[in-house]
């Protein structure tokens, strides 16, 4: 999986989580879908790098403000015809 | 998606073609079934018509709706059933599963030098609360979720926007897990750079 194919960055991988690598792991990480030493290098990264915490911060905020979008309310016409299926199935 | 009483009550209200319960259930769930239907076709126009098409093929199968699964379960299998089929006539000729995952990095490679941070992010100045419940952050997050790959965007809205868990979401629109998260990481990605864009736009970047 990118970014860890190439030699170079195995190198690095090696040494710990690159700030860009861990960027890219952050979906599987909440959602607990990483191997868990790989898991902990996350959590220790975020734990010392303020960038990536911050971005973490971002990325979890971005979350949270999807939520809290609204489904629609149903419009009248959409409830009256709704209604006039009902009554042909009821009838 | 649990079974509560009251959805239990309303249902078997239905089964007796009392009307009101009927309104009830559309008051509830309607919202939620035009994003369900919407995260498998291209429009919002075919969106309602699909859930229109779900509401009815709900009341045609309520009596024989076993109360095994929870109401609202199987209420969204059904809409995802109807938006398959209808996305496959749609001329939706490559079925969802098969679409290219996009290969490359979610986020954008200029903001690394070197696999390190470039500039540190910028602060976004207010809580995580303010920004999910600011209306004006909420309308340009509606219209850049709108801008996501059809397929990014369905498992955004699925997962993110009614709290699906990855299973249901795998199960709704016929993806492996491992492409479930791909999708939803490069949607987050980039509505995460836009809202980036947006509150720091003012000093530039």
């Amino acid at each position: 999986m990118w970014p860890f194919r190439s030699r170079k960055s195995k190198q690095m991988a090696a040494k710990g989580l690159m700030c860009q690598q861990l960027v890219e792991l952050l979906t599987d990480y909440l959602d607990g879908a990483l191997a868990p030493a790989v898991h902990q290098s996350v959590a220790g990264h975020l734990a010392e790098c303020p960038h990536c915490s911050e971005y973490m911060a971002q990325f979890r905020t971005t979350i949270l403000a999807t939520g809290c979008l609204r489904v629609e309310d149903v419009p009248e016409a959409a409830m009256n015809d709704l209604l006039d299926v009902f009554r042909g199935w009821s009838g | 998606m649990s079974n509560d009483s009251d959805e239990i009550e309303l249902v078997r209200r239905l089964r007796t073609r009392d009307e009101a319960a009927f309104r009830e259930i559309v008051e509830r769930y309607h919202g939620r079934v035009i994003a369900v239907a919407r995260a498998h076709v291209p429009t919002r126009a075919i969106a309602e018509e699909v859930a229109q098409e779900a509401w009815l093929g709900v009341l045609q199968g309520i009596d024989r709706f076993e109360e095994r699964s929870s109401f609202s379960t199987w209420l969204f299998r059904i809409v995802s059933n109807r938006a398959k089929t209808r996305g496959i006539k749609e001329r939706r000729s490559v079925p969802f599963a098969s679409l290219e995952v996009e290969g490359g990095p979610a986020v954008d490679p200029d903001l690394f030098d070197g696999m390190m941070w470039r500039d540190a992010p910028s602060p976004w100045g207010a809580s995580p609360e303010q920004i999910a419940t600011s209306g004006e952050t909420i309308r340009f997050l509606e219209q850049t979720i709108d801008t996501l790959p059809e397929n990014q965007r369905a498992v955004v809205m699925l997962r993110d926007q009614l709290g699906w868990t990855s299973a249901e979401v795998c199960e709704s629109l016929d993806i492996s897990e491992v492409n479930q998260r791909v999708l939803l990481h490069r949607g987050r990605a980039k509505l995460r750079a836009a809202l980036d864009q947006h509150f720091t736009s003012a000093g530039g970047r």
